[in-house]
């Protein structure tokens, strides 16, 4: 499998000036939303503590939270199923289609099945498939996967979109005023809801003590998905479990607060039971969980409420996009979670990361993210996954580094080197830090050379 | 081994050290003014707000939404002209102009009402109509979502929903376009 070269990918989206210009400033926006409405609640730290407490509970007791969740929702009328892999989620998926004769499903936005690469799998056996989040439905006919979890087609600009929607729903090329595309999406999706045998959703949280699942959304596609056709199937990652439905009052009040700024989102849905006449079939899926479970450093990751306020406080992500990492999951989550799903494939990705620890200061459910950042680095070293360029480079540093006789004369010399190289030498193609950058100019006097100086004169 | 047995049976070897399950407090606060804070929210979630009408909610209904053909109620309240009792298929309710239900309770903290079927009597009323009027009992405010979810009605009810404000995107450029995909407005007669 070919390792993703984030660097290289970056400097793709990179080159398109507007566009990342637009795309840091959209998503500070979404972290200066989330701050001010973090600080209209005086008991916010309290409640991060308690979601914190509440998910690492729940996960070193799964095994009987899944159970006691299988055996509600079986009696409130539901089907439960598990699937191990992303294969097995499939072919539940494709089983359950057939069995109802479906050929056309409407489904809300699920970063499960992109996990699972479902779409794809469904598609070549016949089964066409809406996305119907906005958002996800731009990338679905643009040919490319989400960039960001929560606001998928963040990384676009309305022209762009207006190119996309030309293309492919037929409206007008010249026309890209917001409202005009979003209700020429609402127009061309309706008749879907109301043809669709089957809708299909995510789940924000699924709760023990009832059976029920919950669906966080804002555009209402999620229950026109769920509410109009007969089957509902609902694919939920076994770590979305969570005890109580008191304990729903701490997580909805962190969830939209910490992904887009606002309250709550404009729908909330719960569903315990299937309406009379219809079927709703949970599809539990494990995909590398459980093993997650059992690493010591990174099992605080299955915590993850996918709020997205990690990714919108990163410098990194803010300025590279999130398509660049070439994962379901980018960001700083990504960049912890992508590595257990495949170590050689994104042994690049621990290293978009400036470690400044914002991510790990936002989450609602206090992952210790840029920790988790600095313990994949280690282990990729550690397994030879670097490329060699970089461990060349950590080498020698260390090397310097380590010796301050060595590190003086490195000083010395780097400091003449800026001043009398000629430009190519310095920003060669082993220079990865110059590519964007210029080099500080260096002062006439070392630290070193200033203290001894100032300290022999004190004497 | 089936899926689920695997599943659980991994999960049981790798499982970490297990913190007590807290207790929810209610968060509540002395001075609290409910209605203020629900009004204030509502609006900030883009709902809109009227004190129950004078002439009476129907006739307001006709005012606020001149151009309605089908309007569909699901409290006795309002008289609509679409039988929800006829309906056999909720997609029969696709070409709703206003839909009108009566709300359980509200939430302060978000400017939420709390629907479920009971309330609905057609799960899709709520999202397939083109606007949506909630009357709501202002004595029926609770101060947040932590008691909102002490609510019986989320452990007896198949399906509820907590809406706030009518259906928006902002996926967009993050320009927030009110009416996304369900319904367009959302207004609660307070009464």
């Amino acid at each position: 499998m070919k390792r993703i070269d984030h660097a290289e990918a970056s400097s793709r989206f990179i080159a398109a000036k507007e566009h990342v210009e637009f795309h840091d400033r959209r998503l500070w926006d979404l972290r200066q939303k989330r701050d001010r409405e973090a600080f209209r609640i005086p008991e916010w730290e309290e409640l991060r503590t308690l979601a914190s407490t509440i998910k690492e509970h729940t996960l070193a007791r799964l095994p009987d939270y899944l159970a006691q969740f299988e055996r509600n929702a079986t009696a409130n009328g539901m089907r439960v199923h598990w699937a191990r892999d992303a294969a097995e989620h499939n072919q539940i998926v494709h089983d359950l289609l057939s069995a109802h004769g479906a050929r056309t499903l409407v489904k809300s936005k699920s970063m499960l099945t992109d996990e699972c690469e479902m779409r794809p799998f469904l598609e070549t056996r016949g089964i066409e498939i809406v996305e119907t989040d906005l958002g996800e439905r731009i990338q679905q006919l643009d040919g490319e996967p989400p960039s960001h979890i929560v606001v998928p087609a963040v990384h676009k600009l309305r022209t762009d979109v207006a190119r996309v929607f030309a293309r492919t729903l037929g409206t007008d090329p010249k026309n890209s005023d917001v409202s005009y595309l979003a209700e020429s999406q609402r127009r061309h999706t309706r008749p879907y809801y109301l043809k669709a045998e089957a809708g299909m959703t995510g789940a924000n949280f699924a709760v023990a003590e009832t059976g029920s699942f919950v669906v966080c959304t804002n555009e209402g596609n999620a229950d026109l998905s769920a509410n109009l056709p007969k089957l509902h199937i609902a694919s939920i990652g076994i770590e979305k479990m969570i005890p109580r439905i008191a304990d729903l009052g701490v997580f909805i009040r962190l969830l939209s607060r910490s992904a887009l700024g606002s309250p709550i989102t404009q729908i909330t849905s719960h569903w315990r039971a299937p309406r009379p006449g219809s079927e709703i079939h949970v599809v539990l899926v494990d995909n590398g969980r459980s093993e997650r479970l059992g690493m010591r450093d990174f099992w605080y990751s299955l915590k993850c409420i996918r709020c997205g306020a990690c990714m919108n406080t990163c410098p990194v992500y803010r300025r590279s996009g999130g398509l660049s990492y070439g994962a379901t999951y980018s960001g700083p989550i990504g960049v912890i979670i992508d590595p257990a799903f495949n170590l050689r494939k994104y042994s690049a990705l621990p290293f978009a990361s400036t470690l400044n620890g914002s991510c790990s200061n936002v989450c609602p459910v206090k992952i210790n993210i840029h920790e988790q950042i600095y313990k994949w680095r280690q282990i990729i070293n550690e397994r030879n996954q670097l490329p060699i360029v970089k461990k060349e480079a950590m080498r020698m540093a260390g090397k310097v580094l380590s010796s301050p006789k060595l590190y003086r004369a490195a000083v010395k010399a780097a400091n003449a080197g800026l001043e009398y190289l000629p430009r190519s030498m310095i920003y060669n193609p082993f220079n990865a830090w110059g590519r964007q950058r210029d080099l500080p100019k260096a002062t006439s006097t070392t630290f070193r050379d200033w203290y001894v100086k100032h300290r022999s004169a004190k004497k | 081994m089936n899926a689920r047995d695997d599943i659980l049976a991994r999960l049981g070897r790798n499982l970490p050290a297990c913190p007590p399950l807290p207790e929810i407090p209610l968060f509540d606060s002395s001075s609290f003014d409910l209605e203020g804070t629900f009004l204030e929210n509502l609006a900030r979630m883009g709902g809109e707000f009227v004190e129950l009408p004078p002439h009476g909610t129907q006739a307001w209904i006709r005012e606020k939404f001149p151009g309605a053909t089908v309007i569909c109620s699901a409290t006795p309240e309002v008289a609509g002209n679409r039988p929800l009792e006829s309906i056999r298929d909720p997609r029969e309710l696709e070409d709703v102009d206003v839909g009108v239900v009566r709300a359980r309770f509200g939430v302060a903290e978000t400017g939420s009402v709390w629907l479920s079927e009971a309330e609905f009597k057609v799960d899709a009323l709520g999202f397939l109509s083109q606007h949506l009027v909630v009357l709501l009992d202002m004595g029926k405010l609770v101060p947040n979502l932590h008691h909102a979810y002490r609510d019986s009605g989320f452990h007896e009810a198949r399906y509820a929903v907590l809406m706030t404000g009518p259906t928006a995107t902002a996926d967009i450029e993050g320009i927030l376009v009110r009416g996304a995909q369900g319904i367009r407005s959302l207004t609660v007669v307070g009464c």
